[in-house]
């Protein structure tokens, strides 16, 4: 009986590390050794002796059965210590009891707590733990110990880091400037002129910030589902020459930090641009500040949004059966009639779930507004500036936080109806079968004479930037080559001890390269575990748990930033300004790359090959590490790069996470763009793009091309909304 | 179908076991023991619960209601590596990325046995079931059949308590099919293995079985040697499953059943009955003018059957190749060899 062993050890692990958490580790984040939940407990602080009471029953309960986690006392007591747990956590404050009543219980909790230090989260952690050995031993998760346990930390993982920060800032909406809980406040900032006016459909005034934000989805999502349509076609449909060049393009957004096509844009069409300039010689009329507002903005996420939506539609036009393509041809019909009678019917699902993308994209979008906005705000800038510079105001960000949510739930909701009726498209998986039909000569004209200009803009943006950092100042045209830029972002010597960097932009890259490196991995292993759950467990709330994953995916990041501001800066948890918060928003807003990444190489492994190895009598770490995992080693490498370059342009979130110890390139970036020093901006995202490349190449050394192409799509894909 | 044996000798034990997923039930209240050393067969058609059954025994589906015992031990809430049960799968399951040894080793490695002695003990079983030679191939390097030994190599080297198989032929070639499932039911009882193996093909089941278990929607139609099957079948659904057979309804009375044109001996109760009879244990007697006319013939190059109509009702018969061929219209008289009518339930 050497698995009956095996399972006490684990479960007693966790027992024992409850006892060591609430007996001898110091409970609070500002504590001695010895300062533990017991000690203080019978000191001053009573309210902490209930958990270590269960802790020690559950401790009794060991020694005194031998099968004890399937004894039927083993859930109750686990439950009860987690719910007490959090109660106290939550009850008392760093400011004393959060309700009256909590104070005349226990008078001496006026003098309030601080965070949680080392004991609480061991103890938080190993309550978990017992929860998922007692849960496995009832059959949760087919008994499976291993799976459990992931269940439950991820659970606990998405309930801490993604959706309590969003009760929390719905909470926050509904109080007043003292914090008092108050619907008056709410329903003044829902209802105020400047969210929902209309007045720019009549009047040359601008309309409110909502519809602002609804009028540049739409537009901005019409035109890049269009202009994506129009690639997707061109690659898929026809004999185009540069196809290659046109795939190659999708791998851009990954590549290119936030603000910097803002910034690019600027540089061309700006009031002392190159081309407004030209244009203004060659026309003779006064250049303008046309491109900030709308225009500006449109242009940029078409930019940015474009890629992603070619790359959607690709895969749709390549997962169309091209035999029914053919039928309708041996049937005679002409490729106008085959493409609107058969083809196009087919495509349309996949277009309406590319346009809801683009929106939920564009909702979320907060570098191009702010570089590019002008007088044309929208809900992410203004959330941001709800709580950055003089006037912090927490109540209205958070007001402004929920409609932005509403609004992408809405999307999302609309999204996966869409998805989940899009079956009839004829998804095969193998599409080589037959010869797909060209598109008629007609469109595919239409299609080069959207995409030409298209590229041609591609181009000019991405020269700017690739010129602008290393000419002195392209803003006003003088293109005298310099690195004076790049010195003053990255002088550095080489001493006895090694390299030493200067430059302004120092802290802020290497800040960007440690939260890149930490969160990496820990996106892939959370995002392949996900994955792994998902696709390949069977457990009570399944359908829930991979529910709630989307639905954390679609938070646009502005609202996460917020929200962790809202949730992390008093205790139990109080962490802003710390690298360990922006590790963790970045590993939450990246998980989608992990998961698709999980999700695609899991279906290349044989489901029967695990249960081989679990009837052989290994559990699910040891299948997942001996089994699953070493067949597909290169996908999880290019996932495990993407994620870190990702993690390089993350911005919404962390913008609001930064803080002068630790500052974030994009953010230093953005601080550039307010100052108006665009070359400095250009040639920090010049050396970010070309780091950034650096490893894209490196994936195509190591892993080869064909992957390449099919990972950058996936990938690509996932990216989360900003 | 009370087991009379003890307790220690029984390798698996079913108690009102059910499985639901989501509304549907997919086992639906088993009761079954299997003794140690023995090779149950169930069988059924697609979709009566069969896989559903042997994954239950695996660990690999935990079930929603009722209890399972392995060797004496209570395991319904075990998970599968906690049991110690080998599984052949139908598409193999093997390792891609390790060498054939090393998926044979794999169950010792997992179970805490050094690799160096894991690995010729995996030799050692290779060795003996044919595969010596083979050890550092990959899976994908190896044919069909070869590869299914080694699955089959796979499970026995972790020394299951049981070893379970899901439809091992699907992916044999049909003219090797007799071969392997003789080799299989030959290792079963060289290495003295408890068996589960699970099939759709009566035939199949028939000639490995100690004892088959015929399922139906989720339960046990009945269970028994291959013999009582055949010549006992409880109900309608098992005589038509296994093997061919006249179904006919009539009446016993005074120890006799008749039925349109049919008087045959049958003890039992008297009243309403429906029978079984066998094609075979129907001879006819074409120099007697009977009762019967042929009404058909289908040559099946090893034997010969016929159809007969018998007072409104049309009876199969499998006669030998040597007797005599009949003329469609021809009347003939039966002969029914009695042992071979069943009284159905
Ligand atoms: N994982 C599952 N989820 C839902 N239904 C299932 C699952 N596995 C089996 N079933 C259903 O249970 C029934 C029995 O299936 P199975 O045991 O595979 O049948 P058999 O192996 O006898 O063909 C079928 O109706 C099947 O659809
Ligand atoms: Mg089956």
């Amino acid at each position: 009986m050497n698995a009956a062993v095996a399972i006490d050890r684990a479960s007693v692990g966790w027992l024992g590390l409850l006892i060591g958490a609430v007996a001898a580790l110091p409970w609070y984040a500002v504590g001695a050794f010895g300062e533990s939940a017991l000690v203080l407990g019978f000191a001053d602080r009573p309210w902490l002796l209930p958990v270590v009471g269960l802790a020690l029953a559950l401790a009794g309960l060991a020694a005194r059965t031998r099968d004890w986690r399937r004894h039927p006392a083993l859930l109750p007591l686990v439950t009860a210590a987690q719910a007490i747990f959090l109660l106290q956590a939550f009850a008392i404050g760093l400011n004393g009891p959060a309700l009256p009543l909590v104070g005349q219980i226990f008078p001496t909790a006026q003098a309030g707590q601080t965070g949680m230090g080392a004991g609480a989260f061991l103890a938080g952690v190993a309550l978990l733990g017992l929860l998922s050995d007692g849960l496995a031993a009832r059959g949760f998760c087919r008994g499976e110990r291993f799976a459990s346990a992931c269940v439950i930390v991820i659970v606990a993982l998405l309930a801490l880091f993604v959706f309590f920060p969003i009760l929390k800032l719905g909470a926050a909406a509904f109080t007043d400037e003292n914090g008092a809980l108050a619907f008056g406040p709410c329903i003044e900032r829902v209802t105020v002129r400047n969210l929902w006016g209309l007045a720019c459909f009549t009047s040359r005034l601008s309309c409110g910030v909502v519809i602002n934000t609804i009028q540049l989805g739409l537009l901005s999502a019409t035109l890049a589902t269009a202009l994506g349509l129009a690639l997707a076609l061109l690659v898929a449909r026809t004999d185009f020459r540069f196809k290659r060049v046109l795939r190659a393009l999708s791998i851009l957004p990954i590549i290119t930090p936030p603000f910097v096509v803002g910034v690019a844009i600027i540089v061309l069409f700006g009031r002392s641009g190159v081309l407004t300039q030209f244009g203004a010689e060659l026309f003779d009329v006064r250049p303008g500040r046309w491109v900030y507002g709308l225009p500006g903005i449109l242009m940029a996420q078409v930019l940015a949004f474009t890629p992603v939506t070619f790359l959607v539609l690709l895969g749709t036009l390549e997962a169309i059966n091209p035999t029914l393509e053919e039928a309708s041809k041996t049937l005679g019909a002409r490729p106008l009639r085959t493409f609107s009678t058969v083809t196009w019917p087919l495509l349309r699902p996949g277009i309406a779930a590319t346009f809801l993308l683009a929106f939920i994209e564009s909702l979320a979008d907060f570098g191009n507004p702010i570089v590019l906005g002008g007088g044309y705000d929208v809900l992410s800038t203004r959330i941001f500036f709800a709580v950055v510079g003089a006037r912090y105001d927490l109540g209205n960000a958070a007001t402004l936080a929920m409609i932005l949510l509403a609004l992408t739930l809405i999307a999302f909701r609309a999204q996966t109806r869409w998805l989940g009726r899009a079956n009839y498209v004829t998804v095969t998986g193998k599409s080589d079968a037959g010869l797909v039909a060209p598109v008629p000569p007609m469109l595919k004209l239409v299609a080069v004479a959207v995409v030409l200009p298209f590229a041609a803009f591609v181009v000019a943006v991405y020269a700017s930037v690739l010129l602008g950092g290393f000419v002195t100042d392209i803003g006003r045209l003088d293109m005298t080559p310099t690195f004076d830029h790049i010195r003053t972002a990255f002088s550095f010597e080489l001493e006895a001890e090694g390299l030493r960097l200067y430059g302004s932009a120092r802290d802020s890259m290497m800040t960007t390269l440690w939260v890149s490196a930490l969160s990496a991995p820990l996106t892939m292993a959370i995002g392949i575990l996900t994955a792994w759950l998902v696709a390949r467990q069977d457990f009570a709330g399944r359908r829930a748990f991979e529910f709630g994953t989307m639905l954390s995916f679609a938070i646009p990041g502005t609202v996460v930033g917020i929200s962790c501001v809202a949730a992390f800066n008093v205790p139990p948890v109080d962490m802003t300004g710390t690298m360990i918060i922006l590790v963790i928003s970045v590993v939450f807003r990246n998980m989608p790359v992990g998961m698709r990444a999980g999700i695609a190489a899991l279906a290349q492994i044989d489901r029967s090959m695990e249960e081989a190895s679990q009837t052989m009598g290994a559990g699910g770490a040891q299948t997942l590490g001996r089994v699953v995992l070493p067949p597909i080693r290169p996908a999880i490498f290019t996932a495990l790069v993407y994620s870190f370059v990702t993690a390089m342009t993350a911005v919404s979130a962390v913008i609001f996470l930064v803080s002068a110890r630790h500052n974030m390139a994009t953010a230093h970036i953005m601080g550039r763009v307010e100052n108006g020093e665009y070359a400095l901006a250009i040639a920090y995202s010049a050396v970010l793009m070309i780091v950034m490349a650096i490893c894209v190449a490196l994936i195509q050394l190591v892993v080869g091309k064909r992957q390449l192409g099919r990972r950058t799509a996936l990938t690509a894909a996932a990216q989360p909304a900003e | 179908m009370k087991d009379t044996t003890q307790g220690t000798d029984l390798a698996i034990e079913f108690v009102g076991v059910v499985k639901r997923f989501g509304d549907a039930v997919a086992v639906d209240g088993i009761d079954l023991s299997i003794r140690r050393g023995e090779l149950v067969t169930f069988l059924g058609p697609s979709g009566c619960g069969k896989t559903t059954s042997l994954r239950l025994i695996a660990g690999l589906d935990l079930p929603s209601a009722g209890h399972l015992r392995i060797a004496g031990r209570d395991v319904s809430r075990d998970p599968a590596s906690e049991r110690n049960v080998g599984m052949v799968f139908q598409s193999y399951a093997l390792f891609p990325h390790v060498s054939v040894l090393d998926n044979v080793a794999y169950g010792p490695v997992i179970r805490g046995v050094k690799k160096a002695e894991a690995r010729a003990k995996a030799r050692g079983i290779l060795d003996q079931i044919g595969l010596g030679g083979l050890h550092d191939r990959l899976p994908a390097e190896l044919s069909g059949g070869q590869q299914q030994r080694v699955a089959v190599a796979r499970a026995i080297a972790q020394q299951p308590d049981v070893i379970l198989f899901d439809e091992p032929l699907s992916n044999v070639d049909a003219k090797l099919r007799r071969k392997v499932r003789s080799e299989i039911r030959a290792l079963q009882q060289e290495f003295g293995l408890t068996a589960v193996y699970v099939t759709h093909d009566q035939e199949e089941a028939l000639a490995v079985s100690d004892r088959i278990v015929v399922m139906d929607k989720g339960r046990i139609a009945q269970v028994g040697t291959p013999e009582d099957l055949y010549e006992r079948p409880a109900s309608a659904f098992i005589a038509n499953f296994i093997g061919d057979a006249n179904l006919i309804e009539g009446r016993v009375a005074a120890g006799r059943f008749t039925a349109a044109g049919l008087d045959v001996p049958l003890p039992g109760a008297d009243g309403p009955a429906s029978v079984s009879i066998r094609p075979e244990r129907i001879a006819l007697d074409a120099t007697a003018d009977g009762p019967a006319r042929v009404a058909g013939a289908t040559y099946l190059g090893s034997r010969m059957e016929n159809a007969v109509a018998l007072g409104g009702t049309e009876l199969l018969v499998s006669r030998p190749i040597s007797e005599p061929r009949l003329e469609t219209g021809q009347t003939v008289a039966l002969r029914i060899d009695t042992g071979g009518v069943t009284r159905l339930s």
